[in-house]
């Protein structure tokens, strides 16, 4: 079921990254959306779902058994759809309608399971709640699928993420791993000038969650790290992931105005020049 | 004069959240979907039969209204059917945001239990004092509202909420209802399902149509009117929404005058929903009898009744007011 990381297929999941952020950058060029958010998410959602961390059917999307995969920050629709699409829920070519009339590719993601879309999403701080009312779903029908939530870093502002973060501890949410995103940037600025997260691991071991950070752009260490949390026992764990907003064209990674904005004209030539050339 | 005596209403046996923990449990056992929530207040919702009996299918989320409408609807996207139980001036505040998201957007079949809403929390004061969650559910597309008038009511609304696919917004309140549905022979069958509301009284002359509390009250109001020789029909609309758009307007076109009676603002409750239904089809002199854009204050609950108008002589005197204004549209 779960792939070690040996026999990771690297070189491929770097290509399904470059096709990832390519269609990211057109989606959000075309009709608006959070280009810089989906970068720093894609090697986490690909190890996700075409590293061999979540078991689906994605022929069958209400599969009871399936894992549940939760995006909290859903400013990351683009890139969520990127990656269902690869995961076979749907062709590549429905990416043309992102944010179209008649489509069900919302601009922020809606709960629709025959797209593979669990859980409605775009106000931040919900995902982690509704992640622990699956996995108490999951107990009571006496299912062993387990869930996985991502996170913003800035959505840690939330009160509620924190609310979530205790009564998961409370009630021994061992099937539950949460994946922070932690690109270091909000919307206006960074993390730590605009609401200062860190200790950040700290907060998490204290309301009684097992901690790791990983490098989030390397896959063999998410898919190490998410491998470590699958063994843990009688607590839920979250992986720090450390990424890199706008990850993969030099320009964005530097400019943090490009969160809810995307490269046009010459811009997005180099932009998607970069993407094509990058880890190889 | 206790509420309904005028009317011949015997008192009710428990209270209304009582009446919700039995009727919850009974749905329970019959039904292994359905679980409960709980914001710490199940010793006031009357969700701790739930905690007794089927401790596996109850949920206590803490004081964390936000975190508890989450869960809920995790459970809810898993095939299970949570009735999340809290104080409305609590849980609607603190998780609009959770409601229009993960349930109402989301469409998942979520049953909230506001226990304790409108002015029955008296002496507590304004702070826990719902007087505005039929305006705060209502904003939510895909919610429906029952607002039960009596113990029988409530037990009945409960299974309709089980039965009816989506989020539904059951009102509860803290003490007794007089039994406006009665269980003896003869006494008033109580369907409730969502969307419907029931014909208790007819007449003529006027209409009153009334949820939860006030339902007992425009009773009284009717018995007095008829002692006028004014014989006023009586809704009692226990689906605030969808409302019973035809029953409002048949009393719109047969009786020619409406009064609706509410303990809550006269703004986005029954009255306005009324309203709406009345101006679209059939125009006919309109009084709303609820509290006038204003926080109410510590006192007993018959006091504030008295205060902001919500007895049986308001509702007797609106009645005869819009008698009065019929042919001047």
């Amino acid at each position: 079921m779960n792939t070690t990381t040996e026999t990771l297929d690297l070189a491929a999941l770097r290509e399904a990254a470059r096709g990832v952020r390519l269609d990211v950058l057109d989606m959000t060029a075309r009709m608006g959306g959070h280009p810089t958010s989906c970068f720093s998410t894609v090697e986490i959602l690909l190890v996700l779902y075409l590293g061999g961390v979540l078991r689906y059917r994605p022929r069958e999307p209400d599969w009871p058994e399936r894992d549940r995969f939760i995006l909290s920050k859903g400013h990351a629709a683009p890139a969520l759809y990127a990656v269902l699409a690869r995961a076979g829920y749907f062709p590549l070519s429905d990416l043309a309608k992102f944010r179209c009339r008649d489509s069900p590719y919302h601009g922020h993601p809606k709960h629709n399971l025959s797209i593979g879309v669990e859980v409605t999403s775009g106000s931040l701080g919900q995902g982690l709640s509704f992640g622990l009312g699956s996995v108490l779903a999951g107990r009571l029908a006496r299912r062993d699928y387990r869930v996985y939530v991502l996170l913003g870093d800035g959505e840690c502002d939330e009160g509620q993420v924190w609310e979530a973060a205790m009564a998961s501890a409370h009630f021994k949410a061992d099937t539950l791993t949460a994946i922070i995103d932690y690109n270091k940037y909000q919307q206006t600025g960074p993390i730590e000038r605009e609401m200062a997260l860190e200790p950040l691991a700290d907060k998490w071991r204290a309301f009684g969650w097992h901690v790791q950070e990983a490098d989030g752009h390397d896959m063999a260490a998410l898919n190490r790290s998410l491998g470590c949390a699958r063994a843990v026992k009688g607590q839920p764990q979250v992986v720090i992931a450390h990424t890199t907003k706008g990850k993969g064209v030099s320009f964005m990674e530097t400019d943090y105005t490009f969160h809810a904005r995307s490269p046009s004209g010459a811009q997005l030539e180099q932009a998607r020049e970069e993407i094509r050339n990058a880890d190889r | 004069m206790r509420i309904g005596e005028r009317a011949g209403l015997k008192p009710g046996t428990r209270q209304m959240r009582d009446a919700f923990g039995l009727a919850l449990l009974e749905a329970a056992r019959a039904d292994t979907r359905i679980v409960a929530l709980d914001g710490d207040l199940s010793s006031s919702t009357g969700m701790a039969g739930m905690r007794k009996e089927l401790p596996e299918r109850f949920f206590n989320i803490g004081i964390a209204e936000a975190n508890l409408v989450g869960v809920s609807a995790g459970l809810a996207a898993n095939g299970f059917i949570p009735f999340v139980g809290s104080l409305p001036s609590f849980l609607l505040p603190n998780a609009y945001d959770q409601l229009r998201l993960q349930v109402a957007i989301a469409g998942l079949n979520v049953k909230l239990l506001g226990s304790h809403a409108g002015i029955s929390t008296g002496r507590e004061g304004p702070t826990s004092m719902s007087i505005e969650d039929l305006a705060l559910v209502g904003g939510m597309p895909t919610f429906s509202i029952l607002v039960p008038s009596d113990e029988h009511a409530m037990a009945a609304a409960v299974k309709a909420a089980v039965a009816h696919e989506g989020p539904v917004y059951i009102r509860s309140s803290r003490g007794e209802f007089p039994q406006v549905y009665g269980v003896a022979p003869g006494g008033r069958p109580c369907a409730v399902s969502v969307g419907g509301s029931n014909l208790l009284r007819d007449g003529p002359d006027v209409t009153i149509a009334a949820c939860g509390l006030m339902t007992g009250t425009a009773l009284d109001a009717a018995a007095m009117l008829a002692d006028e020789g004014i014989q006023a029909r009586v809704l009692d609309m226990i689906s605030v929404k969808p409302i019973d758009r035809a029953a409002v307007v048949a009393a719109a076109q047969e009786t020619g005058a409406l009064v609706a009676a509410e303990e809550h603002l006269v703004r986005g409750g029954l009255g306005a929903a009324i309203a709406q239904a009345v101006a679209e089809t059939h125009p006919v002199p309109l009084r709303f009898i609820g509290i006038r854009d204003t926080y109410l204050e510590s006192a007993a609950v018959e006091e504030l009744l008295e205060r902001h108008h919500l007895t049986a002589a308001d509702i007797a005197q609106a009645a005869r007011e819009a008698i009065r204004a019929k042919g001047r549209l």
